[in-house]
């Protein structure tokens, strides 16, 4: 196996990835190890012309590309350039700094929902979702939840083993606390969009409140998720867990898996009472 | 082009259009047994009332809600909402629509049934005020005839259909301009998501939406005004298209009159299916509003394409053929002709099945077989496209050019960038030139494509053709709104007595008053 060497940071020669090889400091890899080349495009609002290539010479300069090509340039309309770069970035990247945060659950497909959730409730997913409050804005809870869905992916409802029970806008909380008892849900989802005076944390705590309140230990799993909402928030709240902006209906199915499977019973996560049933 | 390069069976043809022509009739007279508050704020579009209660403290409620829900509260809507409208105009001795909306939210007028001398006045003027309405939207036919001979249609079949979505209606102007520029022939202005689900129709210019733009009366005023200034420039009539659908169909197509939008999208059972609206108030409310788009000179797009992003592609392509059966026969009962019908379909096979390419072209072309004078639209692949851009890309010039060689009438143009953001202006030039590229190398294959007369394709193209048969066999059988109960379509089960709008279906009384709908029926615009 050769590894070719790439300078570390501080000059020091460093064994770059060659084959199955894994180095601690990396370049992209063109066709030659260490060589760093990268292909990108861009558009700039700039007429088409020496000028504006020049510009994007200077941007994928500024950007680290050391030579930078512009390969290709076309007008798009009569004050826009599109241009295709190649180069070699200066940059090199120690995989030993790379944090990432991990998801605690693992991304699933419809198909692996609906067989986790056959396999350990041995019956449907009970999800009831509402706007609670006087927010009329459904927009949050109609993408996860309809059929339709959100950025490619369908919503709940698409999923064979979840019943989804979608209560619209305007949900007082009593009423949500009713049906999601009558319902027996596994799962309350709440979706919050109007901030004003902080009227998403106030119906929120308010709901959480009134679960504990009526069903205690026994209250299902609380879901809240609006695009102000921060996900670190979720014990201030008092819900289970809080989903920001742009989060997909299969974050929140493979979410609810892992709740389910999760929960100390087994069964649903507070079960709804039916732990045992 | 040149037709029958599938040899269909006409008897297997006409089967499938009795069946569908008896699959509708149980539900065409149910459209024709009630109303909604929709159709009945529509009527009160077109005679005039326009506004919204800025007062009211859950924000605008357009005027035409308030005076609906109140005349609903004093004396239903089982007679319609035109005569208890326009007694109480008189008896009020009130200027207009708006004067009434104001003195109702007041808490003014005390809406009743009129019987007897105060009816026929009642009725009369009614139709007065709604025949006005109408001519606005004969005018605006007349006058899209009158731009289409001076600047011209595109000059060649596929039309090419680009959406813009920014949410802000004046940044859409700027990209619509720049698409039509580039070359498209149609402009969309996809709405903010959730729209359907508003039971009103916001008022005025918007610039808030989410992942799309509201339609409201002046955001259409706004970009067709703009769509004429760069038709002019670019030497041909370019097309603006919207929504009739959701909770509003009705009312949006008036909009869309009013405005002269050229064609709307306007499916018969896709907000049953995929926004789980009440069935009986879709019927009633596409009803209505096929009327008032073909008295329009509006062509419908159906959305038979979003079935196969929900269901697979390949098993369930006869479900396509079996919706654009129904969607023709509803859309002819509704007085839309042939030329007005886009109904739709898509490119969604899974690109890794063995065979995919012939897939795509005997389902396009059964289509094109099975309505030759319909605008088809062909949809591009949206299912799997998958945040890689450069297989994208590939895809979408195989779309391409599955639709010319299938004689395809609009093609909506698609985007590397599908499920990843929202298209850059760089996007959408490339994908124009993807089209282009199609259009300029291939454009004419079709003179040269004669699938084998037993081969793949035509095999596959009859196969779908004898499932779709059977298919509405059994819906015949079981009814319409069972079939969709069942799930038969897009997966979805949508029970008849469920789905959101429900509260507003009423069943008409013996006396029932609309003049929209005598005027629409019998052709009539005084």
């Amino acid at each position: 196996m050769t590894a070719t060497t790439v300078p570390g940071p501080a000059g020091e020669a460093v064994a770059a990835p060659s084959g199955g090889g894994r180095g601690r400091y990396v370049r992209p890899y063109g066709d030659t190890t260490g060589d760093g080349m990268v292909q990108m495009s861009f558009t700039l609002p700039v007429p088409h012309g020496p000028r504006a290539e020049g510009a994007a010479q200077q941007l994928a300069a500024k950007m680290g590309l050391d030579p930078a090509m512009v390969v290709h340039s076309h007008p798009i309309g009569e004050d826009f350039t599109f241009v295709v770069v190649y180069g070699s970035v200066t940059h090199l990247i120690d995989l030993d700094a790379v944090r990432v945060v991990e998801r605690e659950y693992p991304l699933l497909s419809p198909a692996e929902v609906n067989a986790a959730v056959k396999k350990v409730l041995r019956r449907k997913l009970t999800v009831v979702g509402a706007c609670i409050g006087t927010d009329a804005h459904t927009v949050g809870i109609d993408a996860i939840l309809n059929i339709k869905g959100f950025a490619g992916e369908k919503g709940l409802e698409y999923y064979r083993e979840l019943r989804v029970i979608n209560l619209g806008a305007q949900v007082s909380v009593p009423e949500l606390v009713r049906r999601a008892r009558a319902e027996k849900a596994d799962a309350v989802l709440v979706s919050q969009v109007v901030t004003q005076r902080d009227a998403h944390i106030l119906n929120t705590r308010e709901m959480a409140a009134a679960f504990r309140e009526a069903m205690g230990a026994r209250r299902p799993l609380l879901v809240a998720g609006g695009p102000r909402f921060d996900p670190l928030m979720a014990a201030e709240l008092g819900v289970d867990r809080v989903f920001g902006r742009g989060t997909t209906p299969g974050e929140v199915a493979s979410y609810l898996v892992h709740a389910i499977t999760t929960s100390p019973s087994g069964a649903a996560p507070a079960g709804a009472g039916r732990a045992g049933a | 082009m040149e037709r029958g390069l599938l040899g269909l069976d006409p008897e297997v043809v006409a089967a499938a259009r009795r069946l569908a022509a008896r699959a509708a009739e149980p539900v065409i007279e149910l459209a024709r047994a009630h109303t909604t508050v929709a159709v009945e704020r529509a009527t009160l579009r077109l005679a005039g009332i326009t506004g919204a209660d800025s007062a009211h403290r859950s924000g605008d409620v357009p005027w035409v809600n308030r005076v609906v829900d109140t005349v609903r509260e004093h004396c239903g809507l089982e007679h319609g909402v035109a005569l208890p409208v326009f007694h109480a105009l008189a008896e009020h001795d009130l200027g207009g629509l708006t004067e009434l909306a104001e003195a109702t939210a007041a808490g003014q007028v005390r809406y009743r049934v009129p019987s007897g001398r105060d009816r026929a006045r009642a009725e009369r003027a009614a139709r007065a005020a709604v025949a006005r309405g109408l001519r606005v939207v004969d005018r605006n036919r007349v006058r899209r005839e009158r731009l289409v001979a001076r600047w011209g249609d595109p000059p060649r079949r596929p039309w090419i259909y680009l959406i813009v979505a920014t949410g802000d209606i004046d940044e859409d102007v700027v990209q619509a301009r720049n698409a039509a520029r580039a070359g498209a022939d149609v402009i969309a202005v996809i709405r903010s998501t959730g729209q359907s689900l508003l039971d009103y129709v916001p008022e005025g210019a918007t610039h808030h939406g989410f992942a799309g733009t509201y339609a409201t009366q002046e955001n259409f005023r706004i970009m067709r005004e703009a769509l004429d200034e760069v038709s002019r420039e670019v030497g041909r009539y370019v097309r603006l298209t919207n929504y009739a659908s959701g909770l509003c169909m009705p009312e949006i197509a008036v909009l869309a009159g009013l405005q002269r939008l050229d064609m709307m999208l306007n499916d018969s059972m896709y907000g049953i299916l995929f926004r789980d609206i009440n069935p009986v108030r879709t019927f009633v409310d596409q009803r209505f509003s096929r009327q008032v788009h073909a008295r329009a000179g509006i062509i419908i797009n159906t959305g038979e394409d979003n079935y196969l992003t929900t269901a697979d592609a390949v098993e369930a392509a006869h479900t396509v053929t079996v919706s654009q059966l129904l969607n023709e026969c509803f859309g002819h009962e509704a007085g839309l002709a042939d030329w007005q019908l886009g109904l739709g379909h898509a490119f969604e096979i899974n690109p890794d099945l063995p065979e995919s390419f012939r897939l795509e072209l005997a389902h396009a072309l059964l289509a094109r077989e099975l309505f030759p004078e319909a605008p088809l639209k062909w949809m591009p692949p949206t299912k799997h496209m998958t945040g890689d851009v450069f297989r994208g890309y590939l895809l979408d010039g195989f779309f391409n050019l599955a639709g010319v060689l299938t004689g395809q009438s609009i093609l909506l143009v698609g985007m590397m960038t599908e499920a990843v953001v929202t298209p850059f202006l760089s996007d959408r030039d490339l994908a124009l030139a993807n089209v282009r590229y199609v259009l300029g190398a291939a454009g004419n294959l079709w003179e040269d494509f004669r699938p084998e007369p037993d081969g793949f394709i035509v095999k596959r193209a009859k196969q779908v053709l004898s499932e779709a048969v059977d298919l509405l066999e059994r819906i015949v059988e079981d009814g319409l709104l069972q079939a969709i109960a069942d799930g038969t379509f897009g997966l979805m089960r949508r029970p008849a007595d469920g789905g959101k709008g429900a509260d507003g279906v009423v069943a008409k009384a013996e006396g029932y008053c609309n003049p929209a709908v005598e005027l629409l029926e019998k052709g009539e615009s005084r």
